[in-house]
């Protein structure tokens, strides 16, 4: 039996074709969430790379994200909190809470030993915090996102950003660039203000380990590592972390299918 | 051309509880316009203000904080809001304020007019910056102000010396009204009035305790619209038989296997703050759909009343929720939920009232561990409605309705 995980985000869109709620056969990540043509080209990829499978040949479709219920293909469609939860659990057994910073909330994730979410904390209505803040700050510096792990990794002296707010901030880190600080540390400052945020919504829901980050920002070494200080913690990375909620949708599609 | 089909809907049973005070609510600002026409001088009151007061010496009043609501959900909030930043309040002070202070300059809000005051009670009791707000109106319109303190209490009871202290300024309250209007106090009156206070009350508190059966008899969000009627008119004999009425329905509801919560009700939860005006469907709306009841809520019980004399009267008004300490607003919470038989708990973080927010995250941990139940908290605003983001808030629904599935299944 094949199921089918889609995950539309805010700035990505994610498939995960499993076969027999084991084996992953295909995965898909394209950049454009919800909005963009980015769901459709996602199914197109993930299809493409299945070796011919098509959606008739899906038992069960369930669609997570910001996008869930704008996709019509879905079945069912569940929160990218239950989700994540039950893809992090496949990847990673013991663990028992997840930081999810994606492209315009973090979340924070407990959950038991069956991958199911016991409680959950996000983010309030401001957007500090979160991937969007990290791609703004990219832009500044005119770096790839995707580079401000190994940036940050450079730096001797990391600057200290202080204003919470992105417009804000933005403006501080411009005006410390005029001052000389160097990119590598204001790079290293940047993940450090990412990760003190999420690292007191951390402390709020009480991390039990095993921990492990998801989302888009997990493959930041930079904010990982600012984070494993924040919480004085290792956390678990996975490669498949940017692909957690599509795979524990197609979890919950494998779960809830007729059998 | 396509004939027009409109959907026919019966007409409302002036004998139903929903009709009376609907028509109670309405009455309020009309009557209290008409005594403005008349003449009379109308006061604007804070909610938790001893309406027994007023009430007893005959004066008309109307409640600003319901008004901003009223306009809030009727989509008015944002416009009036701008209006008061364009004067220069912040944005970050309290929406209702900013929507009345904004009313007491332009005059004409089409959503919900009232009479323009003559004098302003104000109650902290409630909330802290309904201080400055009312003193504002009081500087700006040259009126008088009526203030009784009633502080956020620190301790778990209150003490004979708060009560003391509250009562004096009770009594002043009335000697300042009735040298203001030139109205008699009268204590055989006042016998009277805390009497029908008293049965809107306990009508009142027993209907929404009739949540305690499982399906609850009604939506939860029903009392978030028949609650005004205790914030205006608790103290008037039309009042107590409204709600006297409610709960003989909601009993037969739940005799007969009826409720006003249209479909199944499969999850059942405690709605923390105040309501989301300006998003109401919204947010009742992502809760129905998938067949979650807002069983109760501490905003509604806050205004129901039961005392037994003065003395009394003044020692309710010291323990109104957002007067008590953290620990006595969780344990009536606490209560609540059990009392209820809640599965989870929906915080509204409202940005407009600074109070009820600092507490929310402790008080929902506390909350969520004592009952073993999931707590989801979303951002929002009781009346500017660019505080609130409805994808934000269905995800966290969704989440919340998960964890009580899962829940369920365990079982």
């Amino acid at each position: 039996m094949y199921t089918l995980g889609i995950d539309i985000g805010s700035t990505t869109s994610k498939c995960v074709i499993l076969k027999d709620g084991k084996d992953i056969v295909a995965t898909s990540l394209i950049i454009g969430g919800m909005g963009t043509p980015g769901p459709t080209d996602a199914l197109t990829q993930v299809f493409e790379k299945s070796g011919g499978l098509t959606k008739d040949d899906m038992a069960m479709t369930v669609a997570t994200g910001y996008g869930r219920t704008r996709y019509e293909g879905a079945d069912l469609d569940m929160s990218e909190l239950s989700c994540h939860a039950m893809g992090a659990h496949h990847v990673f057994p013991t663990v028992r809470t997840i930081i999810d910073i994606g492209g315009q909330d973090a979340k924070l994730i407990s959950l038991d030993e069956r991958g199911r979410m016991k409680n959950f904390l996000m983010n309030d209505k401001c957007a500090a915090g979160t991937g969007r803040f990290l791609d703004v700050m990219a832009n500044i510096l005119q770096l790839d996102v995707n580079d401000l792990g190994a940036v940050a990794a450079q730096a001797d002296n990391p600057a200290s950003i202080s204003s919470t707010c992105t417009v804000f901030a933005e403006s501080e880190v411009i005006s410390q660039l005029a001052n000389g600080v160097t990119t590598p540390n204001l790079v290293a400052g940047i993940c450090a203000s990412v990760s003190s945020r999420v690292a007191a919504l951390a402390k709020r829901i009480g991390p039990t380990p095993d921990i492990c980050m998801s989302g888009g920002v997990a493959q930041n070494d930079g904010v990982r590592s600012a984070m494993e200080k924040a919480l004085d913690t290792k956390i678990l990375v996975s490669p498949m972390a940017q692909l957690f909620g599509a795979l524990g949708a197609a979890y919950y599609a494998f779960e809830k299918a007729p059998k | 051309m396509a004939e027009e089909i409109k959907k026919h809907r019966p007409p409302p049973d002036p004998n139903s509880a929903s009709y009376k005070l609907n028509q109670i609510a309405a009455k309020a600002y009309t009557d209290a316009m008409e005594a403005k026409e008349r003449g009379e001088l109308v006061g604007w009151c804070a909610s938790n203000f001893p309406v027994e007061i007023p009430e007893t010496l005959g004066i008309p009043v109307v409640y600003p904080e319901n008004q901003a609501a009223g306009i809030a959900a009727r989509g008015g909030g944002v416009r009036m809001c701008e209006v008061s930043e364009g004067d220069g309040y912040s944005n970050d002070i309290c929406a209702y304020a900013r929507i009345s202070l904004a009313y007491a300059k332009v005059k004409d809000a089409p959503e919900q007019n009232m009479p323009q005051p003559d004098f302003m009670l104000c109650c902290n009791n409630i909330c802290n910056c309904m201080i400055k707000w009312y003193e504002n109106l009081a500087k700006e319109l040259n009126i008088p102000m009526i203030l009784i303190d009633i502080p956020l209490n620190p301790d778990y009871e209150v003490s004979d010396a708060q009560v003391a202290y509250t009562k004096a300024q009770f009594l002043k309250a009335i000697r300042k009204l009735e040298n203001i209007t030139g109205k008699k106090w009268d204590w055989d009156k006042y016998k009277k009035v805390q009497e029908i206070s008293g049965r809107s009350s306990r009508a009142w508190l027993e209907a929404t305790a009739q949540a305690k059966y499982e399906p609850s008899p009604f939506n939860g969000f029903d009392l978030l619209n028949h609650m005004a009627v205790m914030v205006t008119a608790r103290g008037k004999e039309e009042a107590a038989d409204a709600m006297e009425t409610l709960l003989k329905e909601y009993k037969q509801n739940h005799e007969e296997g009826k409720s006003t919560f249209r479909g199944e009700e499969k999850y059942r939860i405690m709605f923390e703050g105040i309501a989301c005006w300006p998003w109401l469907r919204a947010t009742s709306t992502g809760l129905k759909n998938r067949g979650i009841n807002m069983v109760t809520t501490i905003y509604a019980d806050a205004f129901g009343f039961v005392y037994k004399d003065f003395d009394d009267m003044c020692r309710v008004y010291c323990q109104v929720p957002n007067a008590i300490n953290l620990e006595k607003a969780r344990d009536k919470r606490i209560k609540l939920c059990k009392d209820n038989h809640v599965e989870g708990l929906l915080i509204h973080n409202n940005r407009s009232c600074k109070l009820w927010s600092s507490f929310m995250n402790e008080m929902g941990r506390q909350i969520g561990e004592a009952c073993n139940i999931p707590v989801a908290h979303f951002d929002g605003d009781q009346a500017d409605a660019r505080n609130f983001s409805e994808a934000q808030y269905d995800t966290r629904v969704q989440g919340l309705m998960e964890i009580m599935e899962a829940n369920k299944e365990a079982k």
